[in-house]
This record gives C-alpha cells, sequence and structure tokens, in this order.
C-alpha cells in the first residue's frame, strides 16, 4: 500500500515498535471481544449443534434458503430492469426544453426521493390488498417491486443527469456546430456517454436494492429474510438463521460489488487509452480502495 | 374463561395469526371460478410450512398436528398418501388459495369467522384453540391478570397484546415481526410471556431445542374455532364433517393432538373439545 | 386530516423519527470517524479492522442489523442500555437499540464519506504536514481532517438523508416511529389510505428537505477554495 504512505512517514525502528504494540493491543481486545460473544452465545445454547444441523441438510437450503435467494434475487432483478428505463425517461424529461414537463418530472423525482422505500412498500402493498380486482399472492413481490422502482428510478435518474451535465462542453458544442437540434444531441451524443458511463454505478446500486428487499420482509415477501424467518421458526434456531441470513447476503452484495470495481477500473483503463479525460480533477492524496465514488449517497442506502 | 371483556378482546385479536394478516386486506377476491375437481384423486392441501407442532416443512415431508388431521381426512376420503400434494398457505393468502382453486383445502390453523364465511366454507370445527399465555417453566404467571408490569411479547400489528394492554396497563409491550423471535426472547429469559393460540405456543413449547424451559399457562380467554377451508363450490363440507366426528369418535384426534403437542405438557381445552362439528358449510 | 394526525399521534411519530435520526447522527459520526482513522492509520491490523468492518456493514441489510440488535445484543449478549424498573423500559430500550443498529451501519457510510473528503485534499498538504515534523496523529487532527470534514460535506449530508429515512427500519423491532404510525393508520383508517400515506410521505419531504439545502448550502459556504 506504498500510495497509503502519503498520509505518514516510512515508520523508523521506534515507530515501528510503537505500531506493533498498537496492532497487538487492539488485536487482543478484538480477540477478547470475539471470545467473550462467543461464550455468552455458549452459555445462551446457540452453538449447539442442533441449532446447527439444520443448515448441514440439504433440504433446508432447497425448503427455505434457496428460495429465499431467489425471491431475493427476483425482486432485485425486476427493479433494476424497470427502473433503469424509467431513470432514463425520467431524465430525459428532466433535462426537456419544455418548462412544464421538467417541473413535473423534477417534482416526482424529489418526492420518490425523500420518501423512505419502506413507507412505499407498506403502503403498495396494502393498497393493492384493498383492490378487488388484485391477486393476493402477487401483493407482496408488486409492493416491494413498486417501492424499489419508484426510489431508485429517481435515484438513477440523477446519476444520468450528472453523468449529462459532468460531459466536457465540447461534446454539446461539437454537435450542435454540426446542425444537430438540442434533442438530438441530447440523445445521439450525450446521453449514451452518459449511460456507458454510469454501468458500474449502475452495478452497485444492485447492492442497495439488494439489501433494500429485505425491506420485503416487513409485507411479508418471501425474500431470503422472510424464509430464514420461517426456517428459524420451524428449527427454533433464530439466531443462527440470521447469522447465516447476513453471510450469505454480505456473499451476495460483496460479488456484486467486485464486479463493479472491475467494470469501473475496466472503464478508466480505456478512458486513460484513450486519452480522454479522468473523473476526478482535484488531486487526490492517493488513498487506497475502490475509488470512493462522489455517488456516496446511492451507497448509502439501507 | 376469563372475564368478558377479555374474551372480546382475545376474539378480536385471534383473527392476527401473523403480521400482515392486520390491516386493509381481506375483502380482495375473485369471485371463485367454478371448482371443478374432476376425480376425487390428486388434493392440494394448504398448511403452514414453520408452525412448529402445527406444520411444518422439512424437505418433502410435513409434519404437525393441522398436517396429521389433513392426512387422517384425506384417507378417508379416499385419496392415497401419495396423491397429496401439501402447499404452502400463509395467512393473508388463505381466502384467495380458496377461491382461485389453488388448493383444494386448507388446515393451517384456520380460525372460523364470519366475515371469512363469506368468501370461503368450512367443515369443522375440528378443534377449538384460545388465546393463552407462553411463559418460562418456572413462571408464577397464571393468567392475564399477572402481567402487571411484566414484558408481554407479539407480533407487531396482532391487537391480542394491546388487548391485554388496555385491560393489564401495566403491562409492557415488545413487538416483533415473528412469533420465533418472540419466543428466542422468553426462552433466554429477556421477556416474561408472549400471547397467541396455545396451540402455536404449546409447539413452540414442544420442540426439542426449548424442552423443559417453557410452558403454556393453561387458561385460555378465547375461543378458536380451528375449520377446513373450502370453496364455497365444493360438495364435501359435509362428508368432512363426518369424517372429523369419527376421527373424535375413534381416539385419532388425541392422539394426533398428543403425537405432535405432548411433549409441551399440553391439554387442550377440555370444556369445548371435541368441538361441536358442522354448521359452517355453504 | 387533522383528526388522523390527531388519532395516530402523527406528531409523536415524526418527533420519535427525528430524535432517532439525530442521535444516530451524532454516533455514526463519532464511530465513523473513528473508523475512517483506523482505514487510513500507519497501523495495518487497525487498517484490515476498518476496512472490513465496512465491508461487513455496507453489505449487510439493515433490517437484519437492527433485528440483531434486539434479538442478538440484548438477548443473546445480555446488553441492556434501560432501566428495567422504569415504566418505559422497553420504549426506552427499542428505542437505544434502534440508535444503536443505525449508527453502527451508517458510521459505514460516514467512513466512506470522510475518505471521499480526503480524496479532495491536495498531495502537497499532507507532504507538507509532514516536512513539518508532524506525527500521523497531528497531521490527522490539524491538517487532514479538518479539510476532510468540510470536503465530505455532501456525502455526509447525503448520509443523513439517507438516515432521516432509514430510521423507517426501527419498526422491526417495535419503535413507535413513523413507518409504525402508517402501519397503524392503515389498519384502523384503510378507507382513506392514500391520505395516510401522502401524511407521512410528506412528513419525511419535510424532514429532508431542509437537511438537502443545508448540505448544498455548506457544501458552497465551507468549500475549501484552492
Amino acid at each position: 500500500m506504498s500510495t497509503q504512505q502519503v498520509l505518514f512517514d516510512i515508520p523508523g525502528p521506534r515507530a515501528r515498535v510503537r505500531h506493533r504494540v498498537l496492532a497487538v493491543l487492539t488485536l487482543a481486545l478484538f480477540v477478547a471481544v470475539a471470545v467473550w460473544l462467543l461464550i455468552q452465545l455458549r452459555a445462551g445454547g446457540q452453538l449447539d449443534a442442533n441449532k446447527w444441523m439444520p443448515f448441514l441438510q440439504w433440504r433446508t437450503w432447497t425448503t427455505y434458503l434457496i428460495p429465499g435467494i431467489g425471491g431475493t434475487l427476483l425482486a432485485a432483478l425486476i427493479a433494476i430492469l424497470i427502473a433503469s428505463p424509467l431513470a432514463l425517461g425520467l431524465a430525459m424529461l428532466r433535462m426537456s426544453d419544455v418548462a412544464p414537463v421538467r417541473w413535473v418530472a423534477s417534482v416526482f423525482v424529489e418526492f420518490f426521493r425523500a420518501v423512505p422505500v419502506l413507507i412505499m412498500m407498506i403502503f403498495t402493498y396494502f393498497w393493492l390488498s384493498q383492490q378487488e380486482w388484485s391477486v393476493d399472492r402477487w401483493n407482496p413481490l408488486i409492493g416491494v417491486v413498486t417501492g424499489l422502482v419508484l426510489y431508485n428510478a429517481s435515484v438513477l435518474c440523477e446519476v444520468i443527469r450528472n453523468g449529462v451535465a459532468s460531459l466536457p462542453s465540447g461534446q454539446r458544442e461539437a454537435g450542435l456546430s454540426i446542425g444537430l437540434s438540442t434533442v438530438q444531441v441530447r440523445r445521439s451524443i450525450l446521453i449514451p456517454q452518459a449511460l456507458t458511463a454510469m454501468m458500474p454505478s449502475l452495478v452497485s446500486q444492485l447492492v442497495v436494492i439488494v439489501k433494500d428487499t429485505a425491506l420485503g420482509s416487513i409485507i411479508l415477501y418471501y425474500d431470503l429474510l422472510t424464509r430464514s424467518q420461517q426456517l428459524s421458526s420451524a428449527f427454533s434456531n433464530v439466531v443462527p438463521a440470521y447469522i447465516v441470513a447476513a453471510v450469505i447476503y454480505i456473499l451476495i452484495n460483496y460479488s456484486i460489488s467486485k464486479v463493479a470495481e472491475t467494470l469501473e477500473s475496466r472503464q478508466r483503463r480505456k478512458r486513460r487509452a484513450t486519452g480522454g479525460q479522468t473523473t476526478d480533477g482535484a488531486g487526490p492524496t492517493g488513498v487506497a480502495g475502490p475509488a470512493v465514488d462522489p455517488l456516496v449517497e446511492h451507497n448509502t442506502k439501507l | 374463561m376469563r372475564s368478558s371483556t377479555f374474551k372480546i378482546a382475545a376474539l378480536a385479536a385471534a383473527t392476527t395469526l401473523t403480521l400482515a394478516a392486520c390491516g386493509g386486506g381481506g375483502e380482495s377476491t375473485d369471485s371463485g371460478s367454478g371448482g371443478e375437481e374432476g376425480g376425487s384423486e390428486p388434493l392440494t392441501i394448504g398448511v403452514k410450512i414453520d408452525q412448529p407442532g402445527l406444520g411444518v416443512q422439512d424437505g418433502d415431508s410435513y409434519s404437525g398436528m393441522d398436517v396429521d388431521v389433513a392426512r387422517a381426512v384425506a384417507e378417508q376420503l379416499g385419496v392415497s398418501e401419495d396423491d397429496i400434494t401439501f402447499q404452502e398457505a400463509p395467512t393473508p393468502q388463505r381466502e384467495n388459495l380458496l377461491t382461485t382453486n389453488q388448493v383444494d383445502m386448507i388446515f393451517a390453523t384456520y380460525s372460523i369467522t364470519d366475515e371469512r364465511k363469506e368468501q370461503v366454507q368450512f367443515a369443522g370445527p375440528y378443534f377449538v384453540a384460545g388465546q393463552d399465555l407462553l411463559v418460562a417453566a418456572d413462571s408464577d404467571i397464571a393468567g392475564p391478570e399477572d402481567l402487571d408490569g411484566q414484558i408481554l411479547c407479539s407480533v407487531t400489528g396482532s391487537t391480542s397484546a394491546t388487548n391485554v394492554q388496555e385491560e393489564v396497563p401495566g403491562v409492557q409491550l415488545q413487538e416483533y415481526g415473528r412469533y420465533s423471535e418472540c419466543v428466542e426472547q422468553l426462552a433466554n429469559g429477556t421477556i416474561d410471556a408472549l400471547t397467541t393460540d396455545d396451540t402455536i405456543l404449546a409447539g413452540y413449547a414442544a420442540q426439542d431445542q426449548y424442552a423443559g424451559q417453557l410452558k403454556v399457562v393453561g387458561n385460555t380467554f378465547s375461543e378458536e374455532n380451528y375449520g377446513v377451508g373450502l370453496n364455497k363450490d365444493s360438495d364435501r363440507c359435509e362428508e368432512i364433517n363426518e369424517i372429523l366426528q369419527g376421527l373424535w369418535d375413534d381416539g385419532t384426534m388425541e392422539q394426533i393432538i398428543s403425537d405432535n403437542l405432548g411433549a409441551a405438557d399440553y391439554t387442550p381445552n377440555a370444556d369445548l373439545n371435541p368441538p361441536e362439528i358442522g354448521g359452517h358449510c355453504g | 386530516m387533522l383528526e388522523l394526525i390527531d388519532q395516530f399521534n402523527v406528531f409523536d411519530a415524526f418527533w420519535t423519527t427525528i430524535k432517532l435520526t439525530l442521535w444516530s447522527a451524532l454516533f455514526s459520526l463519532l464511530l465513523g470517524t473513528v473508523v475512517a482513522i483506523m482505514r487510513l492509520s500507519p497501523v495495518g491490523f487497525l487498517r484490515w479492522l476498518g476496512g472490513s468492518y465496512v465491508t461487513l456493514i455496507r453489505n449487510t441489510p439493515l433490517t437484519l442489523i437492527i433485528v440483531f440488535c434486539s434479538i442478538g445484543l440484548w438477548g443473546q449478549f445480555g446488553i441492556e442500555p434501560a432501566s428495567r424498573d422504569s415504566p418505559t423500559f422497553i420504549v426506552d430500550l427499542n428505542f437505544r437499540l434502534a440508535v444503536i443498529g443505525l449508527s453502527v451501519y451508517h458510521a459505514a457510510f460516514v467512513c466512506e464519506a470522510l475518505r471521499s473528503g480526503v480524496n479532495t485534499i491536495p498531495v502537497g498538504q499532507a507532504e507538507a504536514s509532514r516536512s513539518l515534523g508532524l506525527t500521523f496523529g497531528q497531521g490527522l487532527r490539524h491538517v487532514i481532517l479538518p479539510q476532510a470534514f468540510r470536503g465530505a460535506i455532501t456525502p455526509l449530508g447525503n448520509t443523513l438523508i439517507a438516515l432521516t429515512k432509514n430510521t423507517t427500519v426501527a419498526v422491526a423491532i417495535g419503535v413507535a416511529e413513523a413507518a409504525y404510525a402508517l402501519r397503524n393508520m392503515i389498519e384502523f383508517r384503510p378507507d382513506v389510505m392514500l391520505l395516510n400515506f401522502l401524511l407521512i410521505a410528506i412528513g419525511f419531504v419535510i424532514l429532508t428537505l431542509p437537511t438537502g439545502l443545508a448540505t448544498s448550502w455548506l457544501a458552497s459556504r465551507l468549500a475549501v477554495k484552492r
């Protein structure tokens, strides 16, 4: 981590000793806490074999966990597939030359960005179950997807707008100078570039969506969390079931963010190769880690 | 039976078995499009899959009191074991599953209520449960009146606990999404009691993991008539009633109850069981 | 509408939402700063610990974290940040457990916001502080962090807005905040479903709008001129 060393000098012998002492102390603290947690879990009987045995049985996975993962991914995929085009449409409307169109789109976007996803899910679910024509078994899924779509379309709309705004002005000017109208410039020059640039954030948005599907358990959508709760009811192992569910969520989301990172670094390399501008102008101190996207907000949701 | 206030409170409560059963629902129905059941053979039965002692799915095998009653009924209807398909019937979807003929009958702690009878018909009741309390094995709590200053657990959106609270204002309410979370907290001693149907409570208490740790108080303060949910067009309702009567008469029901809930030292309310079967068809 | 607000204590519910937000904002800022310092520190193990924290927490659903605060922290580990003798024991306890869950979760995002703030600082600043002979701690305190906070106003503001909305998840352990109120309103007044929703939704617009405006105002005012 040589880039890291901007913030501190290469440690001399004394500093090295100090660092080592610090590391050992925190490690000891860390181990102590971990051991204490394990002792407490053991005392509470949470480490008993009969609470963990169900996870070694293939049928537990086929009955509860795999359908749960399926439910989570299904809702997440439907949501992103609907939200992306909707976001594109909203972005076009928000950049429209007709002022009232712009206003309506802006109110829509700002409203659904401000309302918690859970509130939208609860409302949609109960509203649907009030309707004569609705099919009860689809209500939870529709409730979850509606909440996710409205929120994420609004967020992605802003990502697209930021993407367009960050393009060099020469792009727009060049388009206008060859006789394209503003609408044509936006449609065939600006937005395609913004979309390519936003691929990584689209993928990392998927992490947010996957996590948000867990809210569906509150309206009884059969996602991973709900299925884990069923499992824990059937086998009386609430704590182990939640631990396993958390691990599965972390694995799924970690893989998705790895894909997003790969996409991002590939894009950055491509841009550098073609001599285009890099996204960050300010001289970074080169803190290591995945480029902390300026859109932290998108990772911040649930 | 407790005071009559409790009875009313608990009756209102009992309609809510899991959280999502609350609220706006209840009215949505596609009027059943005529239940053709062809031959008597393949039979799809809706059950709970995560209710210990009543209906639990483990891979392809199902177990529990409701499941056993369903099997016994199916057998006498002439349906062989292999032709039964069990399917999950979540609380908020039960009426819909029946009216759209996705399942032929439902055995899933399904209380007979007038509201539900507008949409479906019930054979039975095959069992009368009641709202009760689950407490630690060494607890002194003998009924709702002992809950003053204690922590009572229930699921969000369930009116059962709120009603107890109105009766005993000193009780503190902890709400979770699922009963299993309440049971876990009860077992580790952080809360004092959990309230819902005594069968559900007995099911949890009977699980190996909680053996000897929990007990059902055995002082019910409501009446829950568990029926067999059927599509209104089904012509088997009376036939099932006779079968259920037979199951009580020859001792099968008692056997099923003790097989599934016996480990919890649970005895059904003797005043109300065996129940008065019939009268809810059509 | 006024009668609805009155009947379901909508103001109380939003007051709980606001209190949840403020306490969690405070604790997540503190915890997040500590984690950020760990991630920037010269000690390898601390960097690893900070990094793991962010990775684990950021990829776990908040619902799970909040429920675990009640079932795990309280139930299993006996951490009971309220007095059993109090007549409002459960209410206090759930509120505080929810604050712990929300703080732990959002600290990961505060940490990342601060790191992005550090990214806005030119390398020369860090080099200059080292050439003055400042240690890592001194440099952090006098040079890096003050600028990092100012550079991180926008992501921090976004985290605060997200936090405000995420307080709704506390309904999973029965905290009577806005989402809890909405459930009740829907259950007992299903006849005015849309009004129920709009009431709560607009409440959140009112809560988050000033944060957004204040963020952009502060961001432009406090931006480090370069």
